[in-house]
């Protein structure tokens, strides 16, 4: 993992090439099975409800690995993982409360004659 | 580490580190001032995530909303270009990974090394970003406000568009990268007569850099028209290729029955003229779809290219969203480029050592990031299906 060498400074973590190299190629091979199961994945017989789930969990699993190799969160302090992680809380309620609200105007999206709208009344 | 300490002992931290000149008068150590920056580094990549959180908000409503949108829209933009710009993103963040490897090392020339493959796959990806963009531009992609989709492309009116067969939109945005570079190399030589060597050096990358926005808009136009061709049936082929490889079949033909294409222009430009709707624009499009019926270059429809007809009339807002979200996402790398160049200079002085690498590692971060955002705008704009 993490060369630790007697000469560097305690904060100082050189991440080992082989890691680096290793975490790219599981990008890179990620990258290509997401573009696979996108393109042949209903030809194969998968229902087409689990695309986007799957596309967004293999996204998830590619982020997984950029953050801990690559962004040292691995060996980083536990208070800045912390602190990146509360930004995922944040956005998470941003969606969900915009998502409880967004059926508040349907019925007057829903009654507005679009096919009509010399109809409609703008002058107000 | 006491903050309250005297100024008698911040010398001797001076005295004791041995390298005074980075090391900020109210830090007590190499390592409070390495911490205080990484954590303010990922306060920033904080306000980053939320900052395009509100993009994500736009486009997880809409999608639930009007899932028809996307699925309609997603055939316009091409995957294959898309999964090779995140190859090329993940490749420069390796480097990048590579690159902090080298500073806390303090091996400040391979860092410098790494730091400007970095920069090289930076520009690419934006050269390969511009092709995208221009194709979509060409065919009235646009934000829903000048949505026109008509996959009638215009034909080139500037002197490279037309002898590359290459759309004006992709000339106008080769124009800054062409001047930035244009600049970089004679400043370079202008400091390497001043003997400014090391200003030289500097320049000299950054026109490489610059050199590799071109080197993504060829092989963005290589790998469009291969996987276009790919995707589609001879006469999809044909209109798909039209924005980049104008017309190069139909150009031939042209050459071949020369007084009768001008009799044929001639005809057009009569007939704009004499009917205020079409403009001397789309009188050349015309000419390229109801001139030629016999070659191919009526309209047909495929799944890649549905009649305009067909499509919900608000398609152009999954654009609006994409070209936000992509746009604000060009724009960070731009940034990171700026940033790296930074870097890199800092890197030629030979400024990173063991206990000081912080600005490498700061700057990575970001670029990692950038790299994450990207690996989330890709499935959800690209792959829908």
């Amino acid at each position: 993992m993490s060369e630790h060498n007697e000469d560097l400074p305690a904060f100082c973590h050189p991440v080992s090439t082989k890691l680096l190299f290793g975490v790219f190629f599981g990008l890179i091979g990620l990258t290509i099975l997401t573009v696979a199961t996108s393109a042949l994945g209903t030809g194969l017989g998968m229902p087409p409800a689990f695309a986007f789930p799957l596309a967004m969990v293999i996204a998830t699993i590619k982020a997984f690995l950029v953050c801990a190799f690559f962004m040292h969160m691995y060996w980083d302090k536990s208070f800045n993982v912390l602190a990146f992680l509360s930004s995922l809380l944040f956005v998470t309620l941003f969606i969900g409360m915009t998502m409880m609200d967004t059926g508040e105007y349907q019925p007057t999206i829903e009654a507005f004659d679009r096919n009509n709208l010399a109809n409609v009344d703008v002058s107000e | 580490m006491a903050v309250a300490d005297s100024h008698d002992t911040h010398d001797d931290h001076h005295d004791l580190y041995d390298h005074g000149e980075f090391i900020a008068h109210h830090f007590d150590s190499a390592e409070q001032q390495f911490d205080s920056g990484k954590l303010g580094i990922w306060l920033f990549l904080v306000t980053e995530i939320l900052f395009f959180s509100g993009l994500f908000v736009a486009y997880t409503l809409y999608r639930t909303n009007h899932p028809e949108v996307f699925e309609q829209a997603h055939v316009f933009l091409n995957k294959y270009l898309g999964g090779l710009n995140t190859i090329v993103l993940l490749f420069s963040s390796l480097t990048m990974a590579l690159g902090v490897r080298s500073a806390q090392l303090g091996r400040n020339k391979n860092c410098s090394v790494y730091i400007l493959i970095t920069m090289v796959c930076a520009t690419m990806f934006l050269g390969v970003k511009a092709v995208e963009y221009s194709h979509k531009w060409d065919m009235g992609i646009l934000v829903r406000s000048s949505f026109d989709l008509t996959y009638t492309h215009p034909t080139p009116t500037t002197e490279i568009g037309k002898s590359l067969h290459i759309s004006d939109y992709l000339v106008y945005l080769c124009i800054v990268p062409a001047l930035l570079f244009a600049g970089f190399v004679v400043a370079s030589a202008i400091s390497k007569l001043i003997n400014k060597n090391m200003l030289a050096k500097f320049l000299m990358a950054m026109a490489i850099t610059v050199s590799g926005y071109f080197l993504g808009v060829c092989i963005g136009i290589i790998f469009m028209s291969a996987t276009d061709a790919e995707t589609g049936s001879s006469h999809a082929s044909v209109i798909a290729e039209q924005p980049l490889m104008l017309l190069a079949s139909t150009q031939d033909d042209h050459s071949d029955g020369d007084h009768d294409e001008a009799d044929h222009d001639k005809a057009d430009h009569d007939k704009a003229a004499g009917d205020p709707s079409h403009d001397g624009e789309h009188s050349d499009n015309e000419e390229h779809f109801g001139a030629h019926p016999a070659d191919g270059g009526e309209a047909s429809f495929d799944d890649h290219h549905p009649d305009p007809s067909t499509l919900d009339r608000d398609i152009g807002i999954f654009f609006s969203i994409y070209y936000c979200m992509t746009g604000l996402h060009a724009i960070h790398i731009i940034g990171g480029i700026i940033a790296l160049g930074w870097l890199y200079w800092r890197s030629l002085l030979g400024h990173w050592r063991t206990d000081y690498f912080g600005p490498v590692d700061y700057v990575g971060l970001y670029w990692h990031l950038v790299d994450l955002i990207w690996i989330y705008l890709f499935p959800l704009l690209y792959l829908i299906d």
